[in-house]
């Protein structure tokens, strides 16, 4: 085969693997952002945190990265309950949550950031599991496993998400709060009940990521920072409250970095994901997958 | 005597009344101290412009603090000119980022800019460590000349400018305050929709504002290659400048010119005590928490304790 379609190929199928990193970061965001309408720009953060309780237990009891994840998502979940304890009570009750909650966020987000450098040191860790240096090849396509478990991990997270939204009584009135809070009161529900038990999905959410994380790269306490940008921007693309245009989002926006990064150099991909991000807001601001208002 | 020349004499009084007793004490330290105070209050009067008056909150402080920074030395490496040109075209390159940034996400809900301005940070950072020309990630060197007469040194020189320019920030706050500019960003933090109904043109007036608060981020940082003698990206984008910049006019009391002032000079000089007690991280730790505590139990700041409530 010609070299550069095989280059091509292969940029695009690690992409499509990378967007599955993506998509498990941003899921966790749709629901916040997406559906309770909560700017969580600490959740890179927490998926940050995720990803470092992940190496320390994973070292510590000799487990894989993913299976960890998974364990340590309950702790997670109560985390998430709490932090919207205190945004509720403080900011969205007296209906400041425009400027306050905004800088309550980003201190959390901060506080969580150099909490991490006082803790482990600025340096990178990692827990590599045993696939860690395993490829699959399909022909002239390589799939490393690094990626590709990482990939359906994420996947199988986000299918369950959807069929917890979709089917049972508490996913539907999730739904019904990113709708419309008052008829949800008008029908005997409390809305800060819902909202406090989807807030800590979307951070339980978020630590798995963190596993996943683990597995791709080495991770340090900045590694956040540069997710930010692409999953505010993949949910944004997505359609704010929908999983499967968050997980297109997601795929598409893997595609286009790698394509990039492979014909242009690894280091313009963060460009790649800010210029997404203005265009998008600039001409569509419903998304791609999203209904204009 | 009118305010506005009470205000401006005042100013000048304290300025004169810092710098000879600053001159009396002799010590650059005592300079460079001054000299990290000063560009807080620049920074913090700059973010309060959009965040205090209009309620829109920019992260991107060390973006447009560094794209001042890199504009200064991009002057000085092209045609050689020294820190004032430095400090224009700074202002003119961050305002431009400023007004570009604003264009393209004001136009939506205000979370949209702010989000827009936390990724902008991380992209400018990468496009500089990229770009040889200013050093990329090795960093920049800047020799500066030992003294500037009739200034007794290096270190006194800049701290005089960045006072000026501290004075000239807090004015700016405090004349946008009183003007239509003030009072119609007041109205799109009360209510946009409203604001836009009686005829407030909000899209114009933000404009203006982050284009402002841009320019004056970017004063702030010209100075910067200058005060340091040596710039690196990672120095220069510093999580300090962000979290400062916001924490320092909530802390004092957004919305007020003389709010950031008051948090600029209190964060800054207790960051400043502490780092020669306690480790730099442990020091940016405690303002993440006064930032959090601060906004949950006392959203109007250090100010609002002595205003009645309405």
């Amino acid at each position: 085969m010609d070299p550069d379609l095989v280059l091509l190929l292969n940029g695009i199928v690690s992409g499509l693997l990378l967007g599955g990193l993506y998509a498990a970061a941003a899921s966790g965001l749709a629901v916040a952002f997406g559906m309770l309408d909560i700017v969580n720009i600490a959740h890179p953060a927490l998926m940050v945190t995720g990803a470092f309780t992940v190496v320390v237990l994973g070292t510590w009891l000799g487990l894989d990265p993913l299976l960890v994840a998974v364990l340590q998502a309950p702790l997670f979940y109560l985390l998430g309950t709490g932090i919207y304890s205190a945004y509720h009570h403080f900011f969205e009750k007296r209906g400041e949550e425009a400027l306050q909650g905004l800088a309550f966020f980003f201190g959390v987000m901060f506080i969580i950031e150099v909490g991490l450098v006082m803790v482990f040191g600025p340096e990178q860790h990692f827990l590599d599991p045993s696939y860690a240096y395993t490829t699959w090849r399909l022909g002239e396509i390589d799939l490393p496993l690094r990626m590709l478990v990482p990939a359906l991990f994420a996947m199988a997270c986000i299918g369950a998400l959807f069929l917890f939204l979709h089917r049972s009584f508490v996913g539907l009135a999730i739904a019904a709060v990113a709708q419309d809070a008052d008829a949800l009161r008008l029908m005997a529900i409390d809305p800060v009940r819902i909202k406090r038990f989807a807030f800590g999905i979307s951070i339980a959410l978020a630590s798995m990521a963190g596993g996943a994380l683990v597995v791709v790269q080495p991770v340090e306490p900045s590694s956040g920072q540069v997710f930010i940008g692409r999953i505010f921007a993949i949910c944004i693309m997505g359609g704010m409250a929908s999983l499967p245009g968050c997980v297109m989002a997601a795929l598409l926006f893997g595609v286009v970095e790698n394509v990039t990064a492979t014909f242009y150099g690894p280091s313009w991909s963060p460009a790649v994901a800010f210029g997404w991000l203005l265009l998008v807001l600039a001409f569509r601001p419903q998304g791609l997958f999203g209904k204009a208002a | 005597m009118t305010p506005n020349l009470r205000f401006w004499l005042g100013a000048a009084l304290l300025a004169l009344v810092l710098f000879l007793s600053l001159r009396l004490l002799g010590n650059d330290y005592a300079y460079f101290a001054g000299y990290f105070v000063l560009q807080y209050v620049v920074l913090a009067s700059a973010w309060n412009i959009l965040g205090g008056y209009a309620g829109y909150v920019n992260f991107g402080a060390a973006g447009f603090m560094a794209a001042g920074a890199y504009a200064a030395i991009v002057l000085r490496q092209a045609l050689g000119l020294e820190l004032l040109p430095g400090i224009l075209f700074a202002a003119l390159v961050a305002g431009l980022l400023g007004l570009g940034t604003g264009y393209l996400t004001l136009r939506l809900r205000g979370v949209y800019f702010s989000i827009a301005t936390l990724c902008l940070a991380v992209v400018l950072q990468t496009l500089v460590v990229n770009w040889d020309y200013v050093g990329g990630s090795r960093g920049a060197y800047i020799v500066h000349p030992r003294d500037i007469p009739p200034f007794t040194s290096y270190a006194e020189y800049l701290f005089v400018v960045m006072l000026v320019l501290a004075i000239l920030a807090a004015g700016i706050g405090r004349a946008v305050e009183r003007s239509s500019l003030g009072r119609g960003l007041q109205a799109i933090r009360d209510n946009e929709r409203a604001a836009e109904a009686v005829g407030v043109p909000t899209l114009r007036l933000k404009l203006v504002a982050t284009t402002l608060c841009g320019a004056l981020m970017g004063v702030a940082g010209a100075p910067l290659p200058y005060y340091s003698g040596y710039l690196n990206p990672e120095a220069a984008f510093s999580l300090a400048y962000a979290v400062n910049a916001i924490a320092m006019p909530l802390i004092g009391g957004a919305g007020t010119w003389a709010g950031p002032v008051i948090g600029a000079v209190l964060l800054a000089s207790l960051q400043q005590a502490a780092t020669v007690t306690i480790s730099s991280a442990l020091n940016l730790w405690i303002v993440g928490w006064m930032l959090v505590i601060f906004v949950a139990l006392a959203p109007k700041g250090i100010l609002g304790w002595f205003r009645r409530r309405p």
